[in-house]
């Protein structure tokens, strides 16, 4: 394994404002990374970093062992949340001219095209102007155009945006294949249900700080509050209620259930223990439902940006 | 094939291919030899008209000194009154009448003949009226006076200065209008080329901002490798079109002149007549002055002078132009940018035309040639009037410095504008990035 990118203290710079704060982070090689922030956190500073668009003030990256160096843009792919295409080329003719940018031989960009537009099954638009193509469809060719030179890193900010949900889905089969074929990824995006999927990594980035890192499990795992989510039918909602706040937090409940029973939400201190809190619960009436509150990457990000 | 070269080859072909540079490669010539065509055939239709002018000689002094020419016919009226001539003069509509009334007064006479028309006459014909009824009047007063006019005219010498500089090189009147033809079309050449493809090139920055494709690029490419190639790119496609439009220009204008029969240089021809009615040398004469001053003019240094020039003249501005649309987000923002831009280029035309024909080499003309924003236009109209090399060199080099200067700074604008969206920046702005 190792680390295939590592950003070791980087801090930008624009003028007076500063956009990023010294920031490190190490991506694991042939992860999916989850880089999170509200709008204007810096996250889109730190991607133009890694693409050497913009040059760090202080800190250092590190790709694959060396120091990121221009001969390094062969090997990363880049899709931009900006991103277009020139509208007065043919499909065919730009998608070379791109791959040609990054490096590939105009023989070897032609067959790898083939490759991809057969498996994306477009093939028939090579000679289409731009104009002609739906805005799913641009998407489709910038995708293709990323990931052509087989990039050791790809960074992908918003990919899913622009795409109808079966061709989203087609993408993201698409990513993690790549992932599969050992390609490490960056994933930027405010889709959270996406981070869930995909991630194993993620890191959050708030007004230019990282404010938080690592595994997406290790974080759910520090973010639970030992909090269950109870369903209890029992005779006297109320009494039952009054009683259990006397020794723990109780907050609203919101689950679908077919019965009409007591709904709450309870958080237990560290010394009692899930068992324990079965055996209290079942003492006072039939226990209809019983889950313990696991935060989705949603929580987190809204607790922690919240919370700085 | 490297970065550079993709680029430099993408920016042609766009340029090239796109339907309305195609369209105004053709067009633009056409219309130019088009509008000459025309301007010969109306000149060539207004000098058949004959213009048939009635005189009434009452002194009976100039009788048999009326001459026709080729747009003026005179025709003498005998035994009527003034009144009756003036009404037959309007019924049937000839140009005016003449009326020279009798009296042997010379003196007298020369302030009472009048010339009757329906609106103010034609300068020319008034010109050769006035020539012709001068000189008979000249020569009778002579007479008058005792003299014999024929040896008069004999005594008259016909002086023409000769004009030499220091070095012995012959001079001419003529010199003198084709250096500034010769530096007016170098100069004016350079700002419409500056104004074309400065403003395309701008066009081509502002697209690849707003279909977003920059960032994508810009992953790949070195700002500076960009801005460099779409300059380089554009430029070669101006000048393909320039050279496109002066061979069709050329065609045209054989065709055009073989075909209908007009002669594309009799409109020049005759406004040379016109300002120079002294000139009584042959066609022929002339061609070999103009060939002798054409081998005058310090033709070499011109050359190389204008290609310096305009390279760095045109690069200055086109980076400015890359500078302006890397700045803003779409072509309706760029007028508060434009002025900077247009200001100097317009008043290096202006002082051109104006300062260096009257003086080439007083202090206004030597400052603005040595400004690198009005140089190029300024030195180029100059330099044919001779300037000495050190002064050209100096103006260079200062171009060149500023040049290099400029690119510098708008290669940083144009690194951090081209992905800035959505907002017009000010001028303030403007100078924060380049700290960027």
């Amino acid at each position: 394994m190792g680390k295939l990118l590592e950003i070791n203290n980087v801090s930008k710079f624009y003028g007076a404002y500063k956009a990023l704060n010294d920031i490190s982070i190490s991506i694991d090689r042939g992860s999916i990374y989850g880089l999170l922030g509200p709008n204007g956190a810096g996250k889109t500073t730190l991607i133009r970093i890694i693409n050497q668009i913009t040059m760090p003030d202080s800190g250092s990256v590190i790709l694959d062992g060396e120091p990121l160096r221009p001969v390094h843009i062969r090997d990363i792919g880049y899709l931009p949340e900006e991103r277009g295409l020139y509208k007065t080329m043919k499909v065919g003719e730009q998608a070379l001219y791109l791959a040609q940018l990054k490096g590939l031989s105009k023989n070897e960009a032609k067959q790898r095209l083939k490759y991809w537009f057969d498996r994306l099954d477009i093939g028939d638009w090579w000679n289409k102007n731009i104009q002609e193509l739906s805005k799913g469809m641009a998407q489709k060719i910038q995708f293709v155009v990323t990931v052509l030179h087989s990039p050791k890193l790809l960074i992908f900010d918003e990919p899913f945006s622009g795409f109808d949900p079966i061709n989203a889905n087609l993408i993201k089969d698409e990513i993690l294949q790549l992932r599969e074929e050992g390609a490490t990824i960056i994933f930027s995006t405010h889709r959270m249900e996406s981070v869930e999927e995909m991630c194993d990594h993620i890191a959050l980035i708030h007004k230019s700080n990282k404010i938080l890192d690592g595994k997406l499990i290790d974080i759910k795992r520090a973010h639970k509050s030992n909090t269950f989510e109870i369903g209890l039918a029992t005779e006297n909602k109320d009494l039952t209620s009054a009683k259990l706040s006397e020794k723990y937090t109780l907050s609203k409940a919101s689950f679908k259930s077919i019965y009409d029973e007591l709904q709450f939400r309870i958080q237990i201190p560290e010394n009692i223990t899930p068992n324990q809190l079965i055996q209290e619960l079942t003492s006072m009436g039939r226990l209809t439902h019983f889950v313990e509150v696991i935060p989705s990457a949603n929580d987190i990000f809204i607790q922690n940006i919240q919370n700085n | 094939m490297n970065h550079l070269s993709l680029i430099i080859v993408r920016e042609f072909l766009t340029k090239v291919r796109n339907k309305s540079f195609i369209v105004m490669t053709f067009l633009s010539p056409l219309i130019f030899v088009g509008i000459v065509a025309l301007v010969a055939y109306l000149s060539s239709v207004n000098n058949s008209t004959v213009r048939t002018i009635y005189v009434l000689d009452e002194s009976d002094i100039f009788i048999g000194e009326f001459n026709n020419s080729t747009n003026l016919k005179y025709q003498l009226l005998f035994d009527t009154t003034l009144d009756n001539a003036k009404e037959k003069t309007e019924t049937d509509e000839v140009y005016g009448l003449l009326h020279i009334p009798n009296t042997t007064n010379l003196d007298e006479l020369s302030k009472r003949i009048t010339f009757y028309s329906p609106d103010t006459p034609s300068l020319t014909a008034m010109n050769n009226m006035t020539d012709m009824l001068e000189k008979k009047l000249n020569a009778l007063k002579l007479q008058e006076a005792g003299m014999d006019p024929e040896i008069i005219d004999k005594l008259q010498l016909k002086l023409d200065i000769n004009q030499q500089t220091y070095k012995g090189q012959e001079t001419s009147k003529m010199g003198a209008g084709l250096k500034l033809i010769f530096g007016g079309l170098a100069g004016y050449l350079l700002f419409m080329f500056i104004i074309i493809y400065g403003n395309m090139i701008m066009r081509s920055v502002i697209e690849e901002k707003t279909s977003r494709v920059i960032e994508v690029i810009i992953s790949s490419v070195k700002p500076r490798i960009l801005l460099l190639g779409k300059i380089l790119g554009t430029t070669l496609a101006g000048i393909s079109q320039f050279i496109a439009w002066v061979l069709l220009i050329f065609i045209l204008m054989t065709v055009a002149s073989s075909l209908f029969g007009i002669d594309t240089t009799s409109t020049m021809a005759s406004t040379q007549q016109t300002l120079d009615t002294n000139n009584t040398e042959g066609i022929q004469d002339m061609y070999t002055i103009i060939m002798m001053e054409i081998m005058n003019l310090p033709i070499l240094n011109l050359i190389i002078m204008f290609i310096l020039f305009f390279i760095g003249g045109y690069l200055l501005y086109a980076s400015m132009y890359a500078m302006i649309g890397a700045a803003v987000d779409s072509e309706t923002d760029t007028q508060q940018f434009m002025m900077p831009i247009v200001m100097p280029l317009v008043l290096g035309i202006y002082v051109g035309f104006f300062t260096v024909i009257d003086n080439p080499h007083g202090s206004v003309s030597q400052i603005f040639s040595y400004i690198p924003f009005t140089s190029p236009i300024v030195m180029l109209m100059r330099i044919p009037f001779g300037v000495p090399l050190w002064q050209q060199l100096i103006s260079v080099a200062i171009l060149f410095a500023t040049f290099i200067l400029v690119v510098w700074v708008a290669a940083k604008i144009y690194r951090v504008g081209i992905l800035m969206y959505g907002k017009k920046p000010s001028y303030k702005e403007l100078i924060k990035w380049l700290k960027y």
